[in-house]
């Protein structure tokens, strides 16, 4: 008992990393119908981030991981004017190997400034772990989990009840009507960019602790955090977040009854089961597509 | 049309002549293995121009025809074109139940499906360690021979590398020209159009994604067999972005532009030698720069150049 609860809680902190990840996703793909492949290079360079500022500067971890939030959407928004900007016109195929592009040079870039080793990272707070129904739990799991409920709650508020929030969605429903409802459709797709930059680096600055800053994490959480996405319905965020921790506990619990050396052959296999069974998501309800 | 057919002779003639001339074995060598990737990038270009998806796994598909080839020689001692008819018809099927689900949606499902596999793929081939040997790889592979003749100089590997290139490009030729070439450039223009026409969409998609995946196989197929020893990280993602790069480089909507990227991008790290880490930059860089500044590759800028000099004459 005690083990299956240890595994469960291991399997919901990497599950909240994949659906802040998924998120990310759907927020691009709802403005521009673009995949990023550089998504998880968001995530690998939150975590670096924060080594850099938590680790090499010693800055309080309370200014750094905010911090990284910030940066965060500042990189979302630089590969927008940088990667996106300048292809979107030549269709979305051209973006998305684009953005394969960009995932490159950011990991190879990594490479360069931080180098091939994984770096440690102390977590927020360091305390023994505590006893929890005779497992015993990593404080930075409980900090993993408190600092996405907080975001979720943020990002729910603004998407639900604040005018700028519901302008980004009308942008994603349909951008012709929205523009002409008098909502800047360019303005907003900057920002998407900027919140799925800023979500990503969280979910690397949360993990980073647990897992190590390495700067060849990125590709196996986008592949995550893009199941994540599938599992829930592409472009629905909800649905993204229940997704990740699905997929995220199925691992722990894998991994923990199973073999831990072809854990990650499940995010794929997930992926193409849902995607054979129910693209549409195993959350939303089905619903006809537009032409 | 004719045109591409006289471009394809003249290939032919410098394949054939070129590995005569070639000063020593290493650059005959070099031109091999440019054979080699032309032959894989042939196929993922058919893909990402025809059928317009993009597959992120093809260094997995590669290394499938590799191992799956090599194994059956070096532990079965299976003859070689038994074993690499395997290796072929297993790349196929697992080609097909990849691209099955994830080809009849609309959109780019298959590219994040082959991101996966390929991992998976490179996994397995670390992690099978009874059949391919691990991370320190598979030795023991037969080399190719007909008879008493052994193929195992450059010179005589290079032209049956170079006759089955040949081949691949008259056939996929052959290929764009037909009915089914036709309608896969329908539905590169639009999926919804082409639907409506009667044109059956997924199943096109699926075949060329096939075919494309067993041309990586094959291409692995005669990597395996030359080289006679095989380790995982010649199949990791990295290959899979240099392939994408080679098709982007060489243009994107043309088959000679895996031909132009294929050749450049096997001569780049001759000149890179220094480079090393920062290899996968420098891939990544000419992929960007390709896209914003020259987004037709290098057959576009050689077709935009030839109008200009038909028009000024």
């Amino acid at each position: 008992m005690a083990q299956l609860i240890q595994y469960i809680f291991a399997g919901l902190t990497m599950g909240v990393i994949y659906a802040l990840t998924g998120v990310g996703f759907n927020l691009i793909y709802n403005a521009t119908g673009v995949i990023n492949f550089a998504q998880g290079e968001f995530v690998m360079l939150g975590a670096m981030l924060l080594y850099t500022l938590q680790e090499v500067l010693h800055w309080s971890p309370f200014i750094s991981l905010p911090l990284v939030f910030i940066l965060g959407g500042v990189v979302g928004v630089v590969f927008e004017y940088g990667v996106v900007k300048p292809l979107i016109r030549l269709g979305v195929i051209t973006v998305i190997i684009g953005t394969i592009g960009a995932s490159v040079v950011l990991k190879g870039g990594a490479m360069l400034i931080w180098g091939k080793n994984a770096l440690a990272v102390e977590p927020l707070i360091s305390e023994k772990p505590v006893a929890f129904l005779g497992a015993s739990l990593n404080i930075q799991v409980l900090v993993v989990l408190v600092v996405t409920a907080i975001a979720v709650a943020i990002f729910w508020y603004f998407f639900g009840f604040t005018i700028l929030g519901k302008a980004i969605q009308a942008c994603s429903v349909n951008p012709l009507a929205a523009r002409l409802a008098g909502v800047p459709v360019e303005r907003m797709i900057t920002l998407s960019f900027c919140f799925s930059g800023a979500l990503s680096a969280l979910a690397g600055g949360l993990i980073a602790p647990i897992t190590l800053a390495e700067y060849d994490m990125g590709t196996m959480l986008a592949l995550k955090g893009f199941c994540a996405a599938i599992i829930g319905g592409l472009g629905n965020n909800p649905g993204a977040m229940v997704g990740g921790l699905l997929l995220g506990v199925m691992e722990g619990l894998s991994a923990g009854y199973l073999s831990s050396g072809y854990k990650d052959a499940l995010a794929f296999l997930v992926l193409i089961l849902v995607l054979f069974w129910r693209p549409e998501g195993l959350i939303t309800r089905g619903k006809g597509e537009r032409v | 049309m004719k045109r591409d057919y006289l471009i394809l002779l003249l290939v032919t003639l410098v394949a054939f002549t070129l590995p005569l001339i070639l000063p020593g074995d290493y650059y005959v060598e070099v031109f091999l293995f440019m054979g080699i990737n032309i032959l894989v990038a042939l196929g993922l270009s058919l893909l990402m121009g025809y059928a317009g998806q993009i597959s992120l796994g093809h260094a997995g598909f590669y290394g499938m025809g590799a191992y799956i080839s090599g194994a059956l020689t070096a532990h079965l001692g299976w003859p070689v074109p038994l074993a690499a008819l395997v290796a072929l018809v297993a790349t196929a099927l697992v080609a097909a139940l990849v691209g099955w689900p994830t080809l009849r949606l609309r959109g780019h499902y298959l590219a994040m499906a082959t991101l996966g596999l390929g991992i998976i793929l490179y996994i397995l081939f670390v992690q099978l360690k009874g059949i391919t040997g691990g991370a320190s790889g598979l030795s023991g592979i037969q080399p190719v021979h007909a008879g008493d003749l052994y193929l195992d100089t450059p010179r005589r590997y290079c032209y049956l590398v170079w006759s089955l290139v040949i081949l691949a490009f008259l056939f996929s030729l052959n290929l764009v020209k037909s009915r089914s070439g036709l309608a896969l450039r329908a539905l590169h223009y639009s999926e919804v159009a082409a639907s409506t026409l009667g044109i059956d969409v997924a199943k096109y998609k699926l075949q060329v994604f096939v075919f494309s995946c067993v041309l990586a196989a094959l291409g692995g197929v005669l990597y395996a067999h030359y080289i006679t020893f095989i380790s995982p990280e010649t199949f990791g993602f990295m290959y899979s972005i240099k392939l994408v790069v080679m098709i982007v480089l060489g243009g994107m909507y043309s088959l000679w532009g895996a031909l132009l990227g294929g050749a450049f991008l096997s001569l780049l790290p001759e000149f890179l030698h220094r480079l090393e880490d920062l290899e996968v930059m420098v891939h990544g860089l000419i992929l960007l720069m390709v896209l914003i500044f020259l987004p037709g590759g290098l057959t576009g800028l050689i077709q935009k150049i030839g109008e200009k000099i038909r028009g000024s004459s």
